[in-house]
């Protein structure tokens, strides 16, 4: 016993740095079986619901009246894109809130903090080390996704990444996957609690937006096109659906959601007890 | 290295109206073992918690070092911390959550299990600490207070939840360590438990220090001191002693307790009377009682009762200093 504790047992610099902070939250984040699970339900829903809903579009072909088939011919991105994002964002979702409020829920937070108390610091390394993995499996997934739409269409569509604005839509669901990861993560770091922050995500992503669709007018259509994951969504649209933000307008204004909630987090995590 | 390892100033915590921690004034001297006791809910683990700047103080400072705990440099190098509160993700192996803890400081992989050798969860290295005993988890917390190489150490109850063998482990580590330089700071409300272990402690009762002192000088001054006596002449003994004050309590085997009176003055008494003595020996008032006074005071000072006798009970607070 005495022996192991007059071993020196460190060889480092004696420098905190950022580095640092960002191997131990990846080890963190890769050590736990709901990472795993959560990018699995991911790539399975995507890549499974887009070769369902697309294969589903050829099998009907011949049902569907003359007016869908040529909107789905003029702009089929947005189905290919949509059908396997509707569901798999949720386990984006589902992840982002679990690795703030895992935190809190197993007290893991007090050995955080006694390791890394800078605050911000932790949070940020923490954001950077989650995002990153949600956008290289975002991207990866949507041209996967977008590949295989296109060959299950091809008999009856015709889509190609040179037509104009493709190329950014299918880049633009990576990106929207990394935003959405950030947003619940900040949700999660707000409410602190698992099931509370899954549920405001929830409400938020897949509720809000229809509810606004009963708003009457153009104010339902003004409050829709700024929700977060509504505008969000507008990077993956060809043809914008209204005409109040472009793509990348919309992208912005999700941005800058998540980037307000963020800083909220970030200010009661700096002020609030542990 | 710094005169004082953790310096406590005025140090102020309020829950809303409760106030968990009350003007609170100490330090922790290098080099020894400080036992922190007090009984439960008196606001010991929210002053680690403050130390370790894991709370915000209403009103104070607390410094390790001459500096706030956030301000440390890798701080696990300073400090190494077990809090009593679970603090590990229980689907995540012991290795890897002390993986975790070594990359942020900068420590290597090899010493994770110099450390899991040492507190004997090498085995189970690789296994979720969700299967954890009570005593494992303790293992693991000391595993990760012992990572990377502290000079102090602050423990919140560590004997918690170990069995008889764990805490004379736990005992024997605390000494070693105190005997190789490192300031250990423990906190407990097991009395008996700090006076096997202990060299000074800090009491505190409902936030406020009620001594902080020397473990000698701190049963010295709180515990009456008795005087175990053995005679064939018991009963002339008893009345002698009587004569000159001493307050005598027979005990089933014959032998006498005797208070109030030094054993040096209770053989004079003998001699004189012509009595023989078999044994004369003082008894040491142990931590527990000690610290029994200090409550009762405690209690006795905020809600005193009728009709109790209004002898001897220290105001809190006679003790601090």
């Amino acid at each position: 016993m005495t022996d192991v504790l007059n071993r020196p047992a460190t060889t480092g610099t004696g420098h905190a740095n950022f580095g640092r902070l960002m191997t131990g939250e990846w080890t963190k984040l890769r050590t736990v079986r709901s990472t795993v699970y959560s990018f699995a339900a991911l790539i399975v829903s995507v890549i499974g619901f887009t070769a369902l809903f697309t294969f589903l579009t050829v099998q009907q072909w011949s049902q569907m009246n003359a007016g869908d088939r040529a909107q789905a011919q003029l702009d089929p991105v947005p189905q290919i894109l949509g059908s396997g994002l509707f569901l798999g964002q949720l386990a984006i979702c589902v992840l982002g809130v679990l690795v703030a409020t895992s935190e809190y829920s197993t007290g893991m937070i007090r050995s955080t903090l006694l390791a890394s108390p800078h605050r911000l610091r932790t949070l940020a390394a923490k954001c950077v080390v989650f995002t990153i993995p949600v956008l290289v499996v975002g991207e990866v997934l949507s041209f996967a996704s977008y590949s295989i739409g296109k060959a299950i269409l091809s008999s009856k569509i015709h889509t190609s990444l040179s037509d104009p604005h493709v190329t950014r839509a299918v880049v633009g669901e990576g990106l929207y996957l990394g935003v959405l990861g950030l947003f619940a993560l900040a949700i999660g770091q707000l409410i602190r609690h698992t099931a509370g922050a899954i549920t405001t995500v929830i409400a938020l992503v897949l509720v809000l937006v229809p509810l606004a669709g009963l708003l009457p007018g153009s104010i339902g259509k003004h409050v829709s096109a700024y929700l977060p994951t509504n505008a969000g969504q507008q990077i993956m649209q060809i043809f914008p659906k209204d005409q109040i933000l472009t793509a990348w307008q919309g992208f912005g204004v999700f941005a800058l959601w998540t980037a307000v909630l963020l800083a909220l987090a970030s200010w009661l995590l700096v002020r609030q007890d542990a | 290295m710094g005169a004082r390892m953790i310096e406590v100033k005025q140090l102020v915590k309020r829950y809303g109206d409760t106030t968990a921690v009350d003007h609170l004034s100490f330090t922790v001297e290098p080099g020894r073992i400080t036992g922190f006791l007090g009984p439960n809910g008196a606001g010991k683990s929210t002053t680690m918690r403050l130390i370790l700047g894991l709370d915000r103080p209403t009103g104070g400072t607390a410094l390790i070092d001459g500096k706030a705990y956030k301000d440390l440099t890798d701080p696990l190098r300073s400090v190494g911390a077990l809090l009593e509160a679970r603090a590990v993700h229980p689907g995540r192996t012991a290795f890897n959550h002390l993986l975790y803890l070594a990359q942020t400081q900068g420590v290597p992989k090899s010493r994770i299990y110099e450390v899991l050798d040492l507190v004997g969860l090498r085995e189970v290295a690789k296994k979720r600490t969700k299967g954890f005993s009570l005593g494992m988890g303790q293992r693991l917390g000391i595993a990760a207070a012992l990572l990377c190489d502290p000079r102090l150490l602050i423990l919140d109850e560590p004997v918690n939840g170990l069995d008889p063998e764990g805490i004379v482990w736990i005992r024997n580590l605390m000494k070693t360590l105190a005997e190789q330089g490192r300031t250990v700071f423990v906190s407990s409300h097991l009395m008996n438990e700090m006076a096997v272990t202990a060299d000074h402690v800090v009491v505190i009762g409902r936030g406020r220090l009620i001594a902080d002192t020397s473990m000698e000088e701190f049963i010295a001054r709180y515990s009456e001191n008795t005087v175990l006596v053995r005679s064939p002449q018991a009963g002339k003994l008893a009345e002698s002693l009587r004569a000159v004050g001493a307050q005598i309590t027979d005990r089933p085997d014959g032998s006498l307790l005797v208070n109030g009176t030094e054993a040096a003055a209770i053989g004079e008494v003998a001699a004189a009377n012509g009595i023989v003595l078999h044994e004369l020996s003082p008894q040491h008032g142990s931590l527990e009682e000690a610290f029994m006074e200090l409550t009762k005071a405690d209690v006795q000072f905020h809600a005193p009762t009728p009709g109790a006798p209004g002898d001897a009970v220290p105001a809190v607070g006679e003790g601090a200093r």
